[in-house]
């Protein structure tokens, strides 16, 4: 039998703290591992990271390669791609997955290009076939179709994007090796970082509620009304892309095939009619709920709860409504 | 100091830049065929990628600056060309078309190469300006993967250009939980968000001015001298589509919610209730 190699998922950190899209991929890697019967690997890089690379044994790495050193604690291009390079190409790994993440974006192909493999982006789901190939599964045209992509060389590469591959329960009992390897270090590389200033930006990709607003709103001060809403369900606010292209809110609140993916538990969707591009970034979101003024919107085609109606109707009494204690009514 | 810098502009060399430009369909006109199982680009015209006009814009904008040739390269069918004129009517001073049947049927990694191939025939440079990614391919790869194959260093996903220099800049871009604001010694690779900048529309003169400029023409035997024959195109590219198909809808059958607005809004808040995701 030809003997593979394993099954790659690099761990990306940020200021210490594994991003979760990592964890998410040793869930979808393990799957493919034993799907090949081949062990899964991760790799880590940064400072003092220890006890986070037991936590990647402990969702479901068999080892985990660790590069300790003061100058990668901060992502450098550079520096990631020559140690890991070197790594896929000492490990001879079969398949190699990465966060879609903008590190691992950026990451990705800089990697690919310097092992001259291909890579996929983006994909929102990774399959075996029956000759033991990586089926890469991708949107393309702005979510009008699905593609799968598969590739000639070694390592098969894709970015992942993040939650929606589901991670595993961390086991505490696993066990696995954590394999420190030298770092080549590299004095410059063309790229300092002067500052690090905090992004104040709104995550809708980590939010557990969203609330959102279309074209059905009637001027920017409206999403008021969405932000005290969203308040009450412990959320934050989204938009479609034609109010944040009128300038009206941030990119960052942008749900959509050109913005974010959302998958939160419930999403509000409040006067947004329901284009593909819009649905792409929110219809795996667990519990969707449409208030449209017109009963024929496709957003109601992927809604659990629909209400045909006038949305400055709706929203101020359904947050009076959110606002009263439960009574009795409720509670039968 | 207006003497001052006009004494550095003359001292200084020309900087040499470079844009990537890609001739794209008008996406929102493309439709997917669902009886033959394929992209229907018929009714789509083609433009310059919106994200490669931002990437134009930033190099325009430092050659007015400073003294400095903008060259803008796009691999791609003979049509090709017209993007490269209407990148020389918005500032660009030169045209490299990339057309040859040996380019065709490329993956990021065969464009990348035969891409890096072409900067590498025009000889040195300073910066290569590229958009974050194309609305069509969507894989924000070919940037990264130029930079690597030219070995140089590269800022991806650059929403704000902070300062320019004779062999360096500084950019702010969003990395993770936090902005980075780099400094980047040329040569380098930068890959511009839509945020950078608002792109200049080309006056009728610079549009007219620009049907008379004559695009360079390279094909894969151009590039003998400084690549593989076999790293481009097709057989270059390691990634291929298996298959093309409609995404599954997901038909959830809502439970559409009847009444007056206000007993609407008292069920919708009865079922949020029993979500719990009340704080």
């Amino acid at each position: 039998m030809k003997e593979r190699g394993n099954v790659l998922v690099f761990a990306e950190q940020e200021d210490g703290e594994v991003h979760q899209v990592a964890y998410e991929l040793l869930g979808k890697g393990r799957k493919l591992a034993d799907r090949l019967q081949v062990g899964l690997d991760s790799v880590l890089l940064g400072h003092k990271m220890d006890n986070k690379s037991v936590d990647l044994i402990q969702y479901g790495a068999d080892r985990v390669f660790l590069y300790d050193h003061p100058s990668l604690q901060e992502f450098d291009l550079i520096r990631y791609s020559r140690n890991i390079a070197r790594l896929v190409a000492e490990e001879n790994s079969e398949i190699f997955i990465i966060g879609a993440t903008r590190i691992g974006r950026v990451l990705a192909p800089r990697l690919a290009a310097s092992l001259r493999t291909g890579l996929t982006a983006d994909c929102v789901d990774l399959d075996i076939d029956k000759d033991g190939n990586l089926v890469q599964i991708r949107p393309a045209f702005s979510g009008n179709i699905m593609a799968q992509i598969k590739t000639k060389t070694k390592p098969q590469m894709a970015t992942v994007r993040y939650k929606v591959m589901e991670m595993n329960t961390k086991d505490p009992h696993r066990k696995g090796t954590v394999v420190r390897k030298e770092v080549e270090l590299i004095n410059d590389t063309g790229v300092r970082i002067l500052k690090k200033p905090k992004a104040n930006e709104v995550n809708l990709a980590e939010a557990e509620v969203i609330v959102s607003g279309g074209r059905g709103l009637r001027k920017p001060e409206d999403f008021n009304l969405l932000q005290e809403l969203a308040g009450i369900l412990g959320g934050v606010v989204g938009s479609s892309r034609p109010l944040v292209d009128a300038g009206w809110i941030s990119k960052d609140h942008q749900v959509g095939f050109s913005g974010n993916t959302a998958k939160p538990r419930v999403y509000v969707a409040c006067g947004i009619s329901g284009a593909p591009q819009h649905l792409f970034g929110m219809r795996d979101s667990d519990v969707i709920v449409a208030i449209n003024s017109d009963p024929s919107a496709p957003i109601f085609n992927v809604a659990d709860y629909g209400i045909v109606g006038d949305i400055y109707e709706i929203l101020p009494a359904l947050i009076r409504e959110l606002k009263q204690k439960p009574g009795k009514e409720d509670l039968s | 100091m207006r003497a001052r810098r006009n004494t550095v502009r003359k001292m200084g060399k020309t900087l040499s830049l470079i844009v990537l430009v890609k001739q794209v369909p008008e996406i929102e006109k493309v439709r997917f065929d669902y009886e033959k199982g394929r992209l229907d680009r018929s009714s789509a015209g083609a433009v310059i990628n919106p994200f490669d006009l931002n990437a134009l814009e930033v190099a325009v904008r430092v050659k007015e600056k400073t003294d400095a040739v903008v060259t803008a390269i796009s691999m791609g069918p003979k049509q090709a060309g017209e993007s490269l004129r209407d990148a020389i009517a918005r500032g660009a001073d030169k045209g490299v078309l990339l057309a040859d049947e040996k380019f065709a049927g490329a993956d990021t990694l065969a464009t990348s190469n035969a891409l890096a191939s072409a900067i590498r025939k025009l000889g040195s440079f300073d910066l290569v300006v590229c958009g974050e990614k194309t609305i069509d391919g969507d894989t924000a790869q070919v940037g990264p993967e130029v930079a690597e194959l030219l070995a140089i260093p590269c800022a991806a996903y650059v929403e704000e250009i902070l300062e320019v220099h004779r062999s360096r800049i500084v950019v702010k871009s969003k990395m993770g939980k936090n902005y980075h604001i780099s400094e980047v010694t040329f040569p380098a690779l930068i890959t511009v968000t839509k945020d950078v900048n608002t792109p200049r529309l080309p006056s009728l003169r610079d549009k007219l001015r620009s049907r008379k400029i004559e695009v360079t023409t390279w094909g894969a035997e151009d590039l003998s001298a400084v690549a593989q024959m076999r790293c481009f195109g097709l057989s270059g590219s390691p990634t291929w589509v298996a298959r093309i198909y409609a995404p599954p809808s997901r038909r959830r059958g809502p439970r559409i919610i009847e009444g007056t607005a206000e007993e609407k809004a008292r069920t919708l808040a009865k079922a949020l209730r029993n979500l719990d995701v009340l704080r």
